[in-house]
């Protein structure tokens, strides 16, 4: 499954959940599959998606859906150990794992030797999902407690424009939906 | 002559701050345990302040006033996410820094840090402030919060081993 296909199944099967996106490519694909205001799309701070997500799921009641990678992920890997101690019932971390950067030219990460499902089920997540192919969220929808989900998808980028929303529109109209109605 | 550590939250409270994230230094334990007995406080511990960071940009989406404490030398561990996250997207944060390597200092090894970290504010271009007692700290941090609501940036506290 390509990554972008990974980021549409999900999507379709989401109601008005947040998600805060990772760096590079996967906002740029989340973007040209659904845009919306419930999107915060992150342009730089590489590895801060699951920590922004941690907040932002503590501070409100809505729930929050992370679309992270295998790479940022490893670069702030005591995330993990936060989000667990945290505790946020609201909270669904997704691993888009293609094994390596595929932002800056799929150089191999250490995903491709290391099974993070194994490492986040080492931290003492309880809800641990794995997905190959299909991808299916009913389940997941339906729990209250922090997600651990992994979906492996295929090295490679599709071929999608930049984002050409300013930084500060892409927060305001975040902050706005979240906290505005 | 007021407790510093009390002082220090007290102008938290007054401000507003409503979510803090923590990682410890010997200065900053009372404080820490000030607001982590504060049911009207979020308080996250961390385990690496640029994570600190980024959970306090979730928080700020969601609402919520942020403050962090830690060493100066948890600056150094979040440089990129000051510039590419909270100077990109214009977001506050107020910075209570225990500035070690400064007069006073019985460690050696906390002095080049503690020596770089005014510049280290000055390259990010980051409002900074040098409260040298209690009653300095109760002011300079109700302006600090101010300008970092007024502007949507951070502004640091840089409290010397002389402060406390």
């Amino acid at each position: 499954m390509e990554r972008i296909e990974a980021i549409q199944k999900i999507t379709e099967q989401l109601n008005d959940e947040l998600i805060i996106c990772n760096i590079g490519f996967p906002s740029r694909e989340l973007y040209a599959v659904k845009d919306s205001p419930n999107n915060f799309y992150m342009l730089g701070s590489m590895g801060m998606a699951s920590s922004i997500g941690l907040g932002l799921a503590l501070a409100q009641k809505r729930r929050v859906v992370v679309l992270d990678g295998d790479g940022s992920l490893l670069m702030n890997l005591g995330s993990l150990v936060t989000i667990f101690n945290q505790k946020p019932n609201n909270l669904i971390l997704v691993i888009l794992d293609n094994g390596c950067y595929g932002s800056t030219g799929s150089q191999c990460s250490y995903a491709s030797t290391v099974n993070l499902s194994r490492v986040a089920e080492a931290v003492g997540f309880k809800n641990l999902f794995l997905f190959w192919n299909e991808i299916d969220f009913s389940e997941i929808l339906n729990i209250n407690e922090s997600i651990f989900v992994h979906v492996k998808v295929e090295k490679g980028n599709a071929d999608v424009p930049v984002i050409d929303i300013e930084p500060e529109d892409i927060k305001s109209r975040f902050i706005e939906e979240v906290i505005g109605r | 002559m007021k407790d510093s550590s009390q002082t220090i939250y007290q102008a938290l409270k007054n401000a507003g701050i409503n979510f803090v994230v923590s990682l410890p230094c010997v200065n900053l334990g009372k404080l820490m345990e000030m607001v982590e007995c504060d049911i009207d406080v979020i308080h996250v511990p961390v385990n690496r302040e640029e994570e600190g960071f980024g959970i306090c940009a979730g928080a700020y989406l969601g609402g919520k006033k942020t403050a962090i404490l830690m060493q100066n030398s948890g600056l150094g561990n979040s440089v990129n996410v000051l510039a590419s996250l909270y100077k990109l997207y214009k977001i506050p944060i107020i910075m209570i820094i225990s500035h070690r390597g400064t007069e006073g200092e019985f460690m050696n090894a906390q002095v080049p840090m503690g020596e770089a970290t005014t510049g280290v504010l000055d390259a990010l271009e980051i409002t900074y402030f040098n409260p040298k007692t209690p009653e300095d700290a109760l002011k300079l941090i109700s302006k600090a919060v101010t300008h970092a609501d007024m502007e949507s940036v951070p502004v640091g506290i840089l409290l010397e081993i002389s402060f406390w």
